[in-house]
Formats: C-alpha cells, sequence, structure tokens
C-alpha cells in the first residue's frame, strides 16, 4: 500500500512558557495512506491533541511540518475537518445551519441553492439527524450533538478526517452506537481518518492501524499496530476473537507495561493540560 | 333527573370551576404584589412624615401629597397650553381660508406656535435627545468593542486612551462640546439646534464606554472551540464576524447597552441643568431659579418622573435583549 497520502514529517513543536520553552513533541514521523483509518493512543498529555492540531493546521509545528497529497499544508482549512470533542457546534444556529455553514463555505461556487440544500439534508441522514434539522444544540442529546459534528464534517468533503476524541465524553451504549455509525459511513465512503482515542476497545474495532504514543514531554511515536481484521467488523463476534483480543492485549501491554513509570507521571501531571504556563514548567523538568 | 336539571346543574358546575379559577389568578397576582406595593407604601409613609420636619427658605420639603397635586397642575398647564395652541391653529386657518377665499392665488403664511414649552415637552426633548446621543454612542461602541476585542494589539493600543476617557465627568465634557459644536455647526438653517447637539455629544461621550468595555470583554471570550471551527472553514472576517464573534458576545453588549442608557440618562440631566439646554433638567434648574412655593414640590415631580423614565428605558432595553437573544432560555434581570 502507498502510504504517502498524508505524511506528518518530523514534527516537533515546544510551547513558550515562563522559563524554559516546553517541548511537547519531538520526531514524530507518520505515513498515512488514502482510506485509512488511524486511531492515535496514548496516556493523557502526552501531545495526541497537539499532533492533531498541527494536522489540522491549528497549531504551527516548531520543526518538520504536514505533507498532504504531495504539498505542504501548513494552515487550517475545509480539506482537514475537525471534529472537536465538544461538538464546537455553534448553539445561535438549529442543527441544519450549522452544517449549512459548513456546506456554503465549501461549495459556494460549485452548488447551487438546491443542491446545498438536498446536500446538507443528505449528510445529516448519514447520521441519522435529519430528524431534528430544526433543533438548536441545547435542545439535543449530547450524542447527536456528536452526530451533527461529525455530518458537518462530513459534509465538507474533507481529504482527511480529523477526530479528538469523539465520544469521549458520551456514555457506553451511545459511544457504541456511534462507532457502529462510523464504520458504516468510512466504509462507505472510505474517508481517511485519524481519531484521537484513550479507549483502546474503539481503537482495535475501528482502527487500520493504531499508532501508540509514548509519553511527554518530548512524546514521540513509539509503535504501530496494523489490524489486520476483516471488514464490516461486529462488535460481539469480535468479543470472541482470538486476533481480535490478541491486539487488545498488545495495546494495553504498551500502554500499562511500556508506558507504566512514566505513565504514573504523566497520570498526576494531566490536569497541566488545563493549567496555564507556569505548571507546566515542572512538566519539563 | 330530567336532562334539563342535569345540564344546568353543569352548567352551575362550570361557572363555579371559573370563578376559582379566577379568584386563584387574582390571588397569585396579589402574592406577586403585595411585596412592591408593601415596599411603596411604608417609603412613602416614611417620606411624608420625614418632609413634614424638613422646613426650608422655600417652604416645607415636599411630601408625597404635595407631589401628588404639583403633578395635576402640571398636567393641567400642559393641557391649557394645548388648547392655547389649538385656538392659535384654528385662528390662522380660518385667516388664511378667507385670504384664500377672497384671491385664491393670495401667499398665506402658517406660523408654528411658540408657546412656553410645557413639562411634557421638555420630557419629550429630554428623550429624544438621549435617544440621539446613545445612538451615535452605540454606532462608534459596538465596531470599536469588536476590534479590541478582536485583536490584542488593537485592544493594546486603545486601551489607555479608553481608560483615561472613561471616569471623565460630564460636566468637564460639557465646556468643550459646547464650544466646538459652535464652532463647526454653522448653518443658515440649521437642522437640529445647537443646544440639542451639544447635549447628545455629551451624552454620547459618557455613555460610550460601558458597551465598549462590555463588548470588548464579550467578544474576547468567545469559545475557543468556535475560533478554531472559523479557521477551519476559513470564514471570511464579515462571516466570521456576523455569524459568531456577535452571536457570542451579545449577551455582554446589551449589559454594556443598559450600562450606557442609564448613564446617558444621568448625564443628560446633568448636561440640561448645568447649559440650561431644554428638557427636564433645565425643567429643574428654572423652578429652582423661580424659588416659589411650589417649586420644590415640582422638583419632585420632575425627580419621581427622571427615576420612572429610566426604569422604563431599562425595561425597553431588556425587551429588546430578549427579543434578539438566541438563547431564550437565558435569564434576564
Ligand atoms: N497551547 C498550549 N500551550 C502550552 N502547552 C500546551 C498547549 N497545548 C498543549 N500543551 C501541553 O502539551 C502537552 C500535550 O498536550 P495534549 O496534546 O493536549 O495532550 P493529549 O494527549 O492529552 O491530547 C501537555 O503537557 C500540555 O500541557
Ligand atoms: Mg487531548
Amino acid at each position: 500500500m502507498q502510504r504517502n497520502y498524508l505524511k506528518v514529517s518530523q514534527v516537533g513543536i515546544e510551547f513558550p512558557t515562563d522559563g524554559e520553552p516546553f517541548r511537547a513533541l519531538q520526531n514524530v514521523n507518520l505515513s498515512i495512506a488514502k482510506g485509512e483509518f488511524i486511531s492515535l493512543i496514548g496516556h493523557s498529555g502526552c501531545g495526541k491533541s497537539t499532533v492533531l492540531n498541527i494536522i489540522a493546521g491549528l497549531y504551527q509545528a516548531s520543526e518538520g511540518g504536514i505533507i498532504l497529497e504531495g504539498r505542504e499544508v501548513d494552515e487550517p482549512g475545509p480539506d482537514r475537518a475537525v471534529v472537536f470533542q465538544n461538538h464546537a457546534l455553534l448553539p445561535w444556529l438549529s442543527v441544519y445551519q450549522n452544517v449549512e455553514l459548513a456546506v456554503k463555505c465549501v461549495f459556494k461556487h460549485s452548488k447551487t441553492k438546491a443542491e446545498i440544500r438536498e446536500w446538507v439534508e443528505h449528510n445529516l441522514s448519514l447520521v441519522h439527524m435529519d430528524h431534528a434539522l430544526h433543533k438548536r444544540p441545547g435542545e439535543i442529546s449530547g450524542g447527536m450533538k456528536q452526530r451533527v459534528g461529525i455530518a458537518r464534517c462530513l459534509a465538507m468533503q474533507p481529504k482527511v478526517l480529523l477526530m479528538d476524541e469523539p465520544f469521549g465524553a458520551l456514555d457506553a451504549l451511545t459511544r457504541a452506537h456511534l462507532q457502529d455509525s462510523l464504520m458504516d459511513i468510512q466504509n462507505e465512503l472510505g474517508n481517511t481518518v485519524v481519531m484521537i482515542t484513550h479507549d483502546v476497545d474503539e481503537a482495535v474495532l475501528l482502527s487500520d492501524r493504531i499508532v501508540m504514543m509514548t509519553n511527554g514531554p518530548a512524546a514521540s511515536i513509539g509503535e504501530i499496530l496494523d489490524i489486520d481484521l476483516p471488514r464490516p467488523r461486529d462488535r460481539l463476534a469480535l468479543a470472541e476473537d482470538v486476533q481480535y483480543n490478541a491486539y487488545r492485549q498488545q495495546v494495553l501491554r504498551f500502554l500499562y507495561e511500556k508506558q507504566k513509570n512514566s505513565a504514573k507521571k504523566s497520570a498526576s501531571i494531566a490536569p497541566a493540560e488545563l493549567l496555564p504556563s507556569s505548571s507546566k514548567k515542572s512538566v519539563a523538568a | 333527573m330530567s336532562t334539563a336539571t342535569f345540564t344546568s346543574k353543569i352548567e352551575r358546575l362550570q361557572s363555579l370551576i371559573t370563578v376559582a379559577n379566577l379568584l386563584s389568578t387574582l390571588s397569585k397576582t396579589f402574592k406577586s404584589a403585595a411585596l412592591p406595593v408593601t415596599g411603596i407604601v411604608v417609603f412613602l409613609l416614611l417620606w411624608q412624615a420625614t418632609a413634614t420636619n424638613i422646613v426650608t427658605s422655600l417652604g416645607q420639603f415636599p411630601g408625597p401629597v404635595d407631589v401628588w397635586t404639583q403633578s395635576k397642575g402640571l398636567i393641567q398647564e400642559h393641557q391649557a397650553e394645548r388648547e392655547k395652541a389649538d385656538k392659535f391653529y384654528a385662528r390662522q386657518e380660518a385667516r388664511n381660508a378667507k385670504k384664500l377665499a377672497k384671491n385664491a392665488d393670495a401667499v398665506i403664511k402658517t406660523r408654528p406656535y411658540t408657546g412656553k414649552a410645557t413639562y411634557f415637552d421638555q420630557i419629550f426633548t429630554s428623550l429624544y435627545t438621549v435617544a440621539f446621543g446613545f445612538f451615535i454612542a452605540t454606532l462608534v461602541a459596538i465596531p470599536l468593542g469588536i476590534a479590541c476585542g478582536l485583536s490584542e494589539r488593537v485592544y493594546r493600543a486603545i486601551n489607555p486612551i479608553i481608560q483615561t476617557f472613561k471616569p471623565v465627568s460630564p460636566l468637564a465634557w460639557l465646556p468643550l462640546v459646547t464650544m466646538v459644536v459652535s464652532a463647526l455647526y454653522v448653518s443658515e438653517d440649521p437642522f437640529f439646534e445647537k443646544a440639542f447637539l451639544t447635549s447628545a455629544f455629551t451624552v454620547a461621550l459618557c455613555c460610550l464606554w460601558p458597551t465598549v468595555i462590555n463588548t470588548i470583554v464579550g467578544v474576547a471570550s468567545i469559545d475557543r472551540d468556535l475560533i478554531d471551527v472559523s479557521r477551519v472553514l476559513r470564514l471570511s472576517w464579515p462571516v466570521y464576524i456576523k455569524t459568531i464573534v456577535i452571536p457570542s458576545a451579545i449577551p455582554l453588549i446589551f449589559t454594556g447597552l443598559r450600562l450606557s442608557l442609564a448613564t446617558g440618562w444621568m448625564v443628560l440631566i446633568a448636561a440640561e441643568m448645568l447649559a440650561q439646554n431644554p428638557g427636564l433638567g433645565k425643567f429643574i434648574w428654572d423652578e429652582f431659579q423661580n424659588g416659589s412655593s411650589s417649586s420644590l414640590g415640582r422638583i419632585m415631580v420632575a425627580v419621581i418622573t427622571i427615576g420612572i423614565i429610566g426604569f422604563i428605558l431599562d425595561r425597553l432595553m431588556l425587551a429588546l435583549q430578549k427579543r434578539v437573544s438566541w438563547d431564550k432560555q437565558a435569564i434576564f434581570r
């Protein structure tokens, strides 16, 4: 397989702090094929979101860069759509209008009004949200909001779909539903996806490859695991599957044995990602 | 039991239910009105008791009863003045009609009635002056606030100026504004009176700041995720401001607008008093200079009017805020 659709090349980043700059990532290299589903997994605070934000162009890498279809990209754009952990829908717009805003941005010259309307509705029906077109985000559940967030990104027909713990804030049942929806959609449309998760089952179930990150500071990619399970995948059947469980074991071993020591450290500093710079110095030290 | 008696019984029952409903609504209204009414009654009693003990050189300090009498007097004066005006116009029309009857090409003159401004005229003048001043201030303040909120650099450049001018009293601005208006606004047939412009600009200068500052805070606290969404979508500036910036800042913009309007209304009265510009402030000043036995009562009427109008203005802004706010669940006070 030609893995040169999306390339993360020698990426490193430093965040300025009050004292020494904090080096979050170093030498991150990753090549992704078109249509591949990649999961990024690692302990909290290791730098997963930072990698995703660099790919999205929302952060500027200090070293290295991102190459998409042979061209360097260094600013955000609709070709790399982001599904945010907390949906990031505009609360004053209806479900329909939220998706429409994105569609209008991308297709304002290439689609007529009627086509835009149809396309918005089509994408909302892909995520089974066509029954609540005119509700505001405040009037629907968390799972529904996340569905709309996904529809907004799908509707942009991005080259890469970036998802930052898209189901992290949802209860287990809702999460399972959404994972199934996402698998169906990806099977059908063949999107290239990079998804952050800290849920091992989710990673194994959805991914073609799991990218496991070492702990920060100066985090990098530890191991990459190919998931060779036939698609379409069925969560119930896989629960008994030997191969599936072997993959699970491998990821767990990486997280809780190989990255264990620093895992403890990172667990105690995990809140650092919520705090401003002063607390980050102790992380670097 | 015949059907007839049964129906009539049902009807009686229904009317009983209606009465019961009415009673419960009444008692609810009564309950919700009880506290404010008690407050007002206690206040009036205290006021009356204190007023009888204060004697000034213009007579006793007006109590609620005096104020009531004086307000009736002001209404009567207003009506009398209006009648005079009506008569004047009737006479003028009759005269002109006669002229035209004699000679169809006659040049007829219509003069406006120039009587004394009544209390209600003064109220009206104050209202549209404050409206105009507030309007100008809003036109400047919201765009300025948005610019400062969006750009750290613009904010740092402009903040010292805002902080310096914010605490300046309207009385300090007034002489400058008066001179500038006289110097710059020279027109043969002025559309606005100079006094009106002076008051309005003074109001505008003073009620600019609450809106500017609240807009800045509102714009600067937009959800980071929404900013990221706009970057991914590469929204153009106008679309970004319209779909993301203004909706997220609107609650704080309105907080600012309400503070501004309240400030403007206070400033206006002071400006009118000091500059002898027409309006409620001038009414108070004139009564004070007049020094008749009814003056203090009339001034008290003005004080209460000013308060009530201020209150109504705030409620109007609140109603407007509810209308334009996207979050209908939000609690407004
Ligand atoms: N904008 C920022 N400024 C400073 N430090 C940051 C910033 N974003 C992330 N970091 C730091 O980089 C590290 C990785 O963060 P992040 O990528 O959010 O981790 P996670 O793997 O949990 O998504 C954390 O230690 C965090 O404190
Ligand atoms: Mg994260």
